[in-house]
Order: structure tokens, then sequence, then C-alpha cells
């Protein structure tokens, strides 16, 4: 394993020509609330297509913050964002947002839920209901377009949200704790669906997650932030061998030895 | 219900204060209350005359264009107050005011304002039902989840398909059930309304049988009142369990 805090290290399935420039860009934010709160102090970091980058660190440390300024849904008091080198002030299509609690609609089915991106663009309701069957399958929930959110599992609820978020086909997934509200079983599953996923498909991963196996496990990158201020400690690549099976994979010592490293960076920040 | 191990309907209690009502009737103890079966044979009698139709047509449409203008005025408003801090601390404490005040006592200024007729039944319907409206959509619409509200943001959503598609939507429970207890206070409006007012649909026909000691009459039309009041509120809680499960989905 190496750990750098400027180096980007070349994504996991990285392939033919890489773009000179990484799609998401964020430069020196600062988030404050009020006078007295640094959510956020001079975070600077660069995410690429086909990367899975996790942010990690302990409640407080304004990870959530930083994903929701990069989404456009909050703006840094300092800084800025930038896609594909264009610098963005809100929300737009080339970023979908998975969220923690889903956000679904209880009054709308599983195949409007999926279909409400397009929706809001404007698409037509044949062309945007072929888009969300295409996606409810891909995610596993093929037969249950017609469902409501009430009448599925927490993991289902998930899955749609995923759904929703890659039928507007944006460059740049963006996930809350995607797999914190879901139980350990699903959880495992679904860490496994996203990596198939993101073999498919080149598209650049943020993830914010709170737990460390989860990002040892699914992570092209690791970047630690430490709380109050928020800013990034440190950042982590976990060099584990892909080709395994998943218990394989969490047998490897890398990965232990990864995870532990983690947990000592960490640890003084919880006691 | 159930007494002594037996379920019995709910229908049976209605049942019982109506035997209560007609041996009361048959005692002749209080001149007010002649037997229940009489009161049932008014309401015979009464129902099909001309007068009771058109007092019934005013009195519906009256109340019909009193909820409408409350719904019209009490969402928007509700919504509004929800959504912004400003029109919240502007119009709360006017909206508190006016859900808890006696606003029988605001009629005969109605009056003044809408003259002796319709209008003033209809404003006082408005007045009955609007605050309950206003205030219940208010707490609809505080209560939807942020993601929500996120959600239809980073989709690109504008205000106007926010406003709609979500915010309406999900408070949707709230706002059903201030209808419903606004439709329960509008039928009490039409009813005071048209009691102060006096010479127009169904309080110019209490006025008329009280005044000439017709209780089984007037029985008979409080009874129609009272059945119009519950089969009203019936109809939107129906409504309302249709969509129960949001507020569980909520809570999740």
């Amino acid at each position: 394993m190496s750990k750098s805090s400027a180096a980007m290290p070349l994504p996991r399935n990285h392939v033919e020509v890489e773009p000179a420039e990484p799609v998401v860009e964020v430069r020196g934010i600062v988030k404050r609330y009020g006078t007295q709160v640094v959510a956020l102090d001079g975070v600077s970091l660069a995410f690429r297509a086909g990367e899975l980058t996790s942010l990690l660190g302990p409640s407080g440390c304004g990870k959530t913050t930083l994903l929701k300024i990069i989404a456009g849904l909050m703006q840094p008091t300092a800084g800025e964002v930038l896609v594909r080198g264009r610098i963005v002030a809100g929300p737009g299509p080339d970023r979908a947002f998975v969220f923690q609690d889903f956000a679904l609609m209880p009054w709308a089915t599983v195949l409007r839920n999926v279909a409400f991106g397009l929706e809001l663009k404007g698409v037509a309701r044949d062309q945007r209901e072929e888009t969300a069957r295409r996606h409810i399958a891909r995610v596993g929930l093929a037969g249950f377009e017609d469902r409501y959110p009430h009448q599925l599992s927490g993991g289902m609820r998930q899955r749609v949200g995923l759904a929703r978020a890659l039928a507007v086909d944006a460059e740049v997934l963006l996930m809350d704790e995607p797999f914190s509200a879901v139980d350990e079983q699903t959880r495992r599953k679904f860490q496994e669906d996203l990596l198939a996923l993101c073999r498919e498909e080149r598209k650049t991963f943020i993830v914010v997650t709170h737990s460390i196996e989860e990002a040892v496990y699914l992570s092209d990158r690791i970047v630690l932030l430490s709380p109050r201020p928020g800013r990034v400690s440190e950042i982590v690549v976990p060099e584990i061998p892909r080709q395994g099976t998943p218990d394989e994979i969490r047998r490897d010592p890398v990965y232990i030895d990864t995870v532990e490293d983690i947990w000592r960076g960490l640890r003084r920040y919880v006691e | 219900m159930t007494v002594f191990g037996h379920r019995i309907p709910m229908m049976a209690s209605l049942l019982l204060w109506a035997l209560v009502w007609e041996v009361v009737g048959r005692l002749g103890l209080v001149l007010l209350f002649p037997p229940f079966t009489e009161v049932v044979a008014a309401l015979f009698t009464v129902v099909p005359t001309q007068s009771f139709l058109d007092a019934a047509v005013i009195t519906v449409v009256s109340f019909a264009l009193g909820m409408a203008l409350a719904i019209a005025v009490g969402v928007p408003l509700g919504a509004l107050m929800g959504r912004f801090t400003a029109v919240d601390q502007f119009a709360g404490m006017w909206v508190n005011l006016f859900v808890s005040a006696p606003l029988s006592a605001l009629v005969p200024v109605i009056m003044l304002l809408f003259g002796m007729g319709t209008a003033t039944v209809v404003v006082t319907v408005f007045l009955f039902a609007v605050w309950i409206i206003a205030l219940d959509t208010r707490a609809g619409i505080r209560h939807v989840p942020p993601s929500l509200v996120e959600m239809a943001h980073s989709f690109g959503a504008t205000r106007w398909q926010t406003a709609s598609r979500i915010l309406l939507l999900a408070a949707l429970p709230e706002i059903l059930a201030g209808i419903r207890v606004g439709l329960i206070r509008g039928v009490k409006g039409v009813v005071v309304g048209q009691l102060l007012v006096s010479i127009i649909g169904f309080g110019a026909l209490f006025e008329l049988y009280s005044r000439n000691f017709l209780m089984a009459e007037f029985w008979a039309l409080t009874l129609v009142l009272f059945a119009f009041a519950l089969l009203l509120s019936g109809l939107v809680s129906r409504l309302e369990h249709r969509i129960a499960y949001y507020a569980g989905v909520r809570q999740s």
C-alpha cells in the first residue's frame, strides 16, 4: 500500500487514453457555519474517471458537507468546484446523487421514482420509462416496477435510488453513506454490485462512508478527513488484489493491514 | 366495541341513543324533545318540500363556494408559511389567533360588509375553515423530509417543480387532515352564517321551525345537517386512509 498527499494513483481499470484533466476537482473548499464552526478548511482534491474514491472520517469531519458541495446542494464559503474544468455553482446533469435515506417519493411507483430525473428534464414519457425499466432491471429489480417504496425492503429501496441516479446517465455518481441504512448482508451484496458497476462503467464515483472496511473494500483511493476543522489528513491507496472472491479479498493480509492502518490513524479523533 | 364478550357494531350506540331519545320523548318530560320516531317521520315530510330543497341547494352552494375558497387560500398560505420564515412570522400570529377565536362573533360584522345574503354565508364558511387548513398545511410542509427536496434540487428541479411535485404531494396527508377538519368547521360556519342572516337557506327554516315550535321538524333538519357533516368527513378520511402509508414511510 502506498500513501501520498498529492499524487493521483492510476485507477483500477485504467484503459487506453487517460484524459489529462480530472473529471471533478475541488479547490480550497472552506465551509463555515456562522463565525465559529469551521466544517471544512481548505480542502483540495481531484477525482478521475473510472475511479472510486471514498471520503472517510469520524462524524463531524465534514465528509457529507463536502459531497453536498460537490453536488451543488450546498454553497461553500470559499473555494470552487470544477467539473471537466468548468466551475459549477449548483446541481447539474453531470452529477447524480444517491441519498443516505434513499429520498424516494412514497406516492410514486418504482418506475416513476427511477424516471423522476428524466421527468424533470422533460424527457417524453415513453422514452423515460423505457430508460427507467432498463436501469431497474440492471440493479436487479425487474418485476418491481409498479411497486411502491413502502412495499420494498431497505436494500431494494436503495437500489431504486441507485437506478434513479444511473438513469440520468451522469458522469459523476455521488453517494452519501449509501449502505448505512441497510442490513449487513444486503450491504455486502450491494458493495459487490457497486464494484461490478464500477468495472462496467467509466464513471467517477465519490462515496461517503464511515466504515473503514467498506472504504478499503470498495475504493481505488480513500481520502481521510480529520474533524473540526475538516481537512484532508491522508490519502490512502489500498493495493488489494481484485481478482479474488469477496471472501478472499477480506482475508487478504493487505486488506487487513490497510484497515488496521487507517484505524490507527483515525483512532485519536475518536478517543 | 365489545360488551360482555359480544362484538357489537358501532351503529349499536346510535340505536341505543335513539331508544333513549324515544323513551324521553314518549314520557313528555321535556317539551323540546318529541319522540325520535316523530322526528324521523318529520324527516319524510320535511325533506320533499320545496322550501327544504331550495334551502338545501342554497346551503350546499354557499358551503361549496366557501370551502373552495378556503382550500384555495388556506393551502397556499400554509405552504408559504411552512416554507418561508418571513411569511410565517408575518401571518403566523393572525392564523393562530383566528383558528381559536370565536368567529361567530364576527358574523354581524361580515353581514355589515357583505349584506344579508349568500355572500355573508360564503365568507363565514371561509373564515371558519381556512385557518385550520393553513395551519395543517404549514405543519405538513414543515415535515417534508429535507432529503426529498434536495433530491429534486439535485436532479435539476425548478422551484415550481419542487413545490408542485414534491412539497405539496409530500404534505398531502396533513393537508387532507386540515381539509377534513376544515369541512366540519365549514358546516358549522354555514349553519351559523345562515342562522344569523336567518332569511336564507337552512337558517330561515330553523328560524321558522323554532319560532313555531315545530320541534320534530327542527330536529329532523339537525339530523340532516349532522349526516351531511359526517358524510363529508367520512369521504375525506377515506381519501386520507388511502394515502396513510405516506406518513409511515416518512418516519423510517
